[in-house]
């Protein structure tokens, strides 16, 4: 963003205007703690789980970053094999529960929901706030307990292991399912405000993409999350009281777990992906200046991937000795939730098409994000043709290939997202020179790191190995390089942001000049009702047939 | 596929050997599967990258025209990856369905899997910890079962692995290509140790593989006369292990109720069940394969054999995997060469060996 005061400009242009910043807005309008923990502000809430999931994201980067020092020569003694066991699971454990899953739909998604429709707040403010305390609570739990009891199955809990493991397990189960009782009060709420709270005149097929990927990820969160609630709470009950469930030592079905995990796993996936697609259906088009190509098919995928997600569990059982035509079932399924994909990848881009593109931070995350997202779905169809899983199943192509479609895609487009909604969030511009170097550092770093880890599983390396066979070590070398690099990247565009919230240029309401409803009617920051008058939204987001309205950035207030 | 073009293309991967024949068929739908995706996530890229130098932003408020979606590229979109898709899923499936399905005649090994070992049992005598010795060419089903936990058999050489549960049989099979040295890898996390739990396939010539098991055939007597415990033991061969099983299923009162000469007893003779078509309660049918027979010691209830009242405990906890492998294969070394009306699971005529 360029700081300098063009009046000429706004004077020549009738859709451009200078910056200017509101005098109350949601973030001066009361300012001490309790107005922060009592606020019933959908906006306070979701730069609050912001807040707190940007903490553990950085917390499992540390994680990770230790698994990659260890990892370095085959029998390093960096840590022992037990606090190996206990590292990966709390990698896993933070990355999953504590970021991934509540980052954009419990973050953005909080705070741009009601901005989309036109709304005052979500449906039900309160369950929002103590949906905020109660993932507080069992973010508190896992954490004691991974640190205290110390966990070490792996982020998949696999009975019969997790049920006779001599470490404490339990308090890492609560905090999981206490996580878990957030996620589907947030779902809850999400799926009641879309059909409740549309500003009059916004039909479904007006709906902002991403509120779709929201609505989408709201609705498996509600079907599926009630499943792992369950399953945790069957493994601890067994752990701890030894009642035979999974165990076939007290009478229990060893494959019994494994079927109700991925039941919930599976869609958990797209809990993860789908927000992450939906940041990238706005970003393409605000940076595109472009309608959507195809409104229609990327909603049809959307409900596609949500509802086919949910029968393609026992593609991760191939190996285990479920019956062949289950695994035929389950391989022909996720091909299908593989099309939904590749629709939305081919529509993204075919947006671009005639576009008038601006290569800004959010469009470069967007680009490392296409690549993960082809190169990690397309080895997902590779991992679900049958016979072949027979030798990537539980190696580092499947650690590869996972990183690759959730973590990555999740990432960088949290990290668009970020970008792109920041001066919406807080009224500031970030610096746009580190912010394009950090996402292609970031984007670069990814690929250097995950790369040598498909490579690692062609060649056999079994994941989950604290020690390893000597043929393997130079690729290992070579991923923690790519980490370092990802490292590296991640620290410039956070502190870049952070940065930016003290000496970022006002950025005033639309500085993008997008077509999204968020930008429009709303001032940034926006004020803490969000709306003065129900806001009158054009026929379509996105429609760049008209330039919108834009404003120009300035480095001091008037 | 030239061989050569194989052969880049599998060093290009760095795909290890390929050790047995399943993975030579699944290597080649392997380099077509990641030869498109190469391409999908590249092209995809780079088309990307051309629009963005192509239609690249002139003025901050450019505006641009409405393209309708085309239903012809649309359709494309669908059509296109989705017959790949599953076109590749139908050869894929065919080569599970091939891999998961042992040929009759197949040679048996039993592998018992605990934290962090693994012990292979070979129906003629010996046992081996950690290290799996094999004849090339000769079809091998393993027959896999856990002491504690879910663990994983893995050689990467074979494109090949099978998890291996406690108190259940699973099974695979293979034929090896030649000779060498693999790595056996543990691929379901079980504990402490789950990166130090290897072993070794060593994959023999046959005529080496059978200098092999005489050798250790003779060991084993030569152990046993070594310990004996009287003369008349001597004269005995190595017990096998369907011996083994046969004085196991004495010692833990199994004859008492199950007859070996085809007579109806307490419950079912064992004469001809392995493999047989078992009729249960309420007109349902199984098969007495491994999986059923170990089923039927851990948890008799649960599949009642039609006409037999369910009266057997179960022996979980009394007895271990090994005994249970034992008693299994004493079991399927109890045939009969009448013919039974309507077994049918024969086949109709005896394979010629010379």
């Amino acid at each position: 963003m360029r700081p300098s005061p063009l009046d000429e400009e706004a004077r020549a242009r009738p859709n451009v205007e200078l910056a200017r910043w509101p005098d109350v807005h949601y973030l001066n309008h009361e300012t001490s703690v309790r107005s922060w923990l009592f606020t019933h502000d959908h906006k306070r809430i979701g730069v609050m789980y912001l807040a707190t999931v940007g903490v553990f994201f950085i917390l499992g980067g540390i994680y990770a970053l230790l698994i990659r020092i260890q990892l370095l020569s085959p029998e390093s003694r960096f840590v022992s094999p037990l606090a190996y066991n206990r590292l990966f699971t709390l990698h896993g454990v933070t990355m999953v529960w504590l970021f991934m899953i509540p980052a954009i739909p419990s973050g953005l998604g909080n705070f741009l929901y009601p901005l989309m429709i036109g709304a005052k707040d979500v449906a039900m403010p309160r369950l929002n706030l103590l949906s905020l305390w109660i993932f507080w609570a069992g973010a508190l739990l896992t954490v004691i307990g991974m640190l205290w009891g110390g966990a070490d199955t792996g982020w998949t809990f696999y009975t019969p292991y997790s049920t006779t493991t001599s470490t404490a397990i339990v308090p890492v189960l609560l905090g999981v399912f206490v996580i878990g009782l957030s996620t589907i009060a947030t779902g809850l709420n999400f799926v009641v405000t879309v059909h409740t709270m549309r500003t009059p005149g916004l039909g479904w097929m007006r709906l902002p993409l991403f509120l779709w990927a929201i609505y989408g990820t709201a609705l498996i969160q509600l079907l599926a999350t009630p499943v792992l609630g369950l399953t945790v709470l069957l493994v601890s009950i067994e752990h701890f009281a030894g009642i035979g469930i999974f165990d076939p030592a007290l009478g229990g079905d060893p494959i019994l777990f494994q079927h109700l995990f991925w039941f919930y796993s599976h869609p958990a996936v797209y809990i993860m992906v789908l927000p992450a697609m939906g940041v990238i259906s706005e970003v393409v088009c605000a940076f595109s200046r472009k309608n959507v190509a195809g409104y229609r098919l990327i909603v049809i995928s959307t409900v596609g991937i949500a509802g086919v997600g949910f029968f393609t569990w026992g593609h991760h059982m191939f190996t285990s000795g479920q019956s062949i035509p289950a695994s035929g079932a389950f391989g022909i399924l996720s091909m299908f939730v593989g099309i939904f994909t590749a629709i939305k990848v081919f529509t993204w881009t075919y947006t671009m098409y005639r576009g008038a593109i601006s290569l800004r931070a959010p469009m470069i995350y967007l680009f490392g994000f296409l690549f993960l997202l082809v190169f990690g779905g397309m080895t997902g169809i590779a991992l679900a043709t049958t016979s072949l899983d027979l030798h990537w199943q539980d190696t580092y192509f499947v650690v590869a290939h996972f990183h690759y479609i959730m973590v990555g895609s999740v990432m960088l487009a949290f990290l668009a997202g970020l970008h792109y909604w920041w001066p919406k969030l807080f009224g500031k511009t970030y610096f746009e020179r580190p912010a394009t170097s950090a996402a292609a550092v970031v984007g670069f770093g990814f690929i250097a790191t995950f790369t040598p880890q498909f490579y690692l599983g062609n060649m056999g390396m079994p994941r989950r190995y604290a020690f390893y066979p000597p043929e393997f070590q130079w690729l290992n070398v070579a991923s923690t390089g790519g980490a370092t690099i990802l490292a590296i990247g991640i620290l410039i565009a956070t502190v870049n942001l952070l940065v930016s919230l003290r000496y970022g240029a006002i950025a005033g309401d639309n500085p993008w000049g997008s077509g999204g409803f968020e930008w429009m009617g709303t001032t940034s920051p926006p004020a803490p009702h969000n709306f003065t008058a129900p806001p009158q939204f054009p026929a379509q987001p996105h429609d760049y047939s008209v330039a919108p309205r834009r404003t120009l950035p300035r480095a001091s207030p008037p | 596929m030239p061989s050569s073009l194989t052969e880049f293309l599998r060093n290009f991967l760095l795909l290890p050997p390929e050790g047995s024949t399943f993975s030579v068929s699944a290597d080649r739908l392997h380099f077509v599967v990641i030869l498109t995706t190469f391409a999908g996530s590249f092209g995809v890229f780079l088309t990307a990258a051309i629009f963005i130098i192509r239609y690249r932003q002139r003025d901050p408020d450019q505006t641009t025209v409405h393209v309708p979606p085309s239903r012809l590229l649309e359709a494309a979109y669908i059509v296109l990856p989705l017959t790949l898709f599953v076109i590749w899923f139908f050869i894929g499936f065919r080569q599970y369905v091939y891999t998961e399905t042992p040929p009759p005649g197949a040679m048996d090994v039993y592998v018992t899997a605990k934290q962090w070992m693994w012990k292979f049992t070979y129906p003629g005598g010996p046992n081996s910890i950690n290290t799996l010795r094999l004849p090339v060419g000769r079809p091998v089903r393993l027959l896999l079962t856990s002491r504690d936990v879910i663990h994983s058999l893995f050689v990467p050489e074979l494109r090949l692995k099978q998890d291996v549960l406690p108190g259940r049989y699973t099974q695979t099979w293979f034929t090896l290509r030649m000779p060498g040295r693999w790595r056996i890898l543990c691929t379901e996390y079980c504990g402490l140790l789950h990166s130090e739990m290897r072993g070794e396939l060593v994959a023999l010539d046959p005529a080496e593989y059978e200098a092999w098991l005489a050798n250790q055939r003779q060991d084993l007597n030569a152990q046993r006369d070594a310990s004996a415990s009287g003369p008349e033991q001597q004269a005995h061969p190595a017990p096998s292990l369907a011996e083994q099983g046969e004085r196991i299923a004495v010692a833990q009162g199994c004859l008492a109720c199950h007859s070996v000469d085809g007579s109806r007893h307490i419950g079912p003779t064992w004469l001809g069940l392995y493999m047989s078509r078992v009729p249960l309660e309420a007109g349902a049918f199984a098969i007495a394969d491994e999986a059923y027979l170990t089923e039927s010691i851990m948890e008799p209830d649960k599949k009642i054999v039609a006409h037999f009242q369910p009266l057997m405990p179960s022996y979980r906890g009394r007895i271990g995997a090994a005994e249970v492998a034992a008693i299994v294969e004493y079991i399927k070394s109890l045939r009969t060469d009448e013919v039974v009306p309507g077994s049918g699971q024969e086949p109709p005529h005896a394979p010629l060996t010379p």
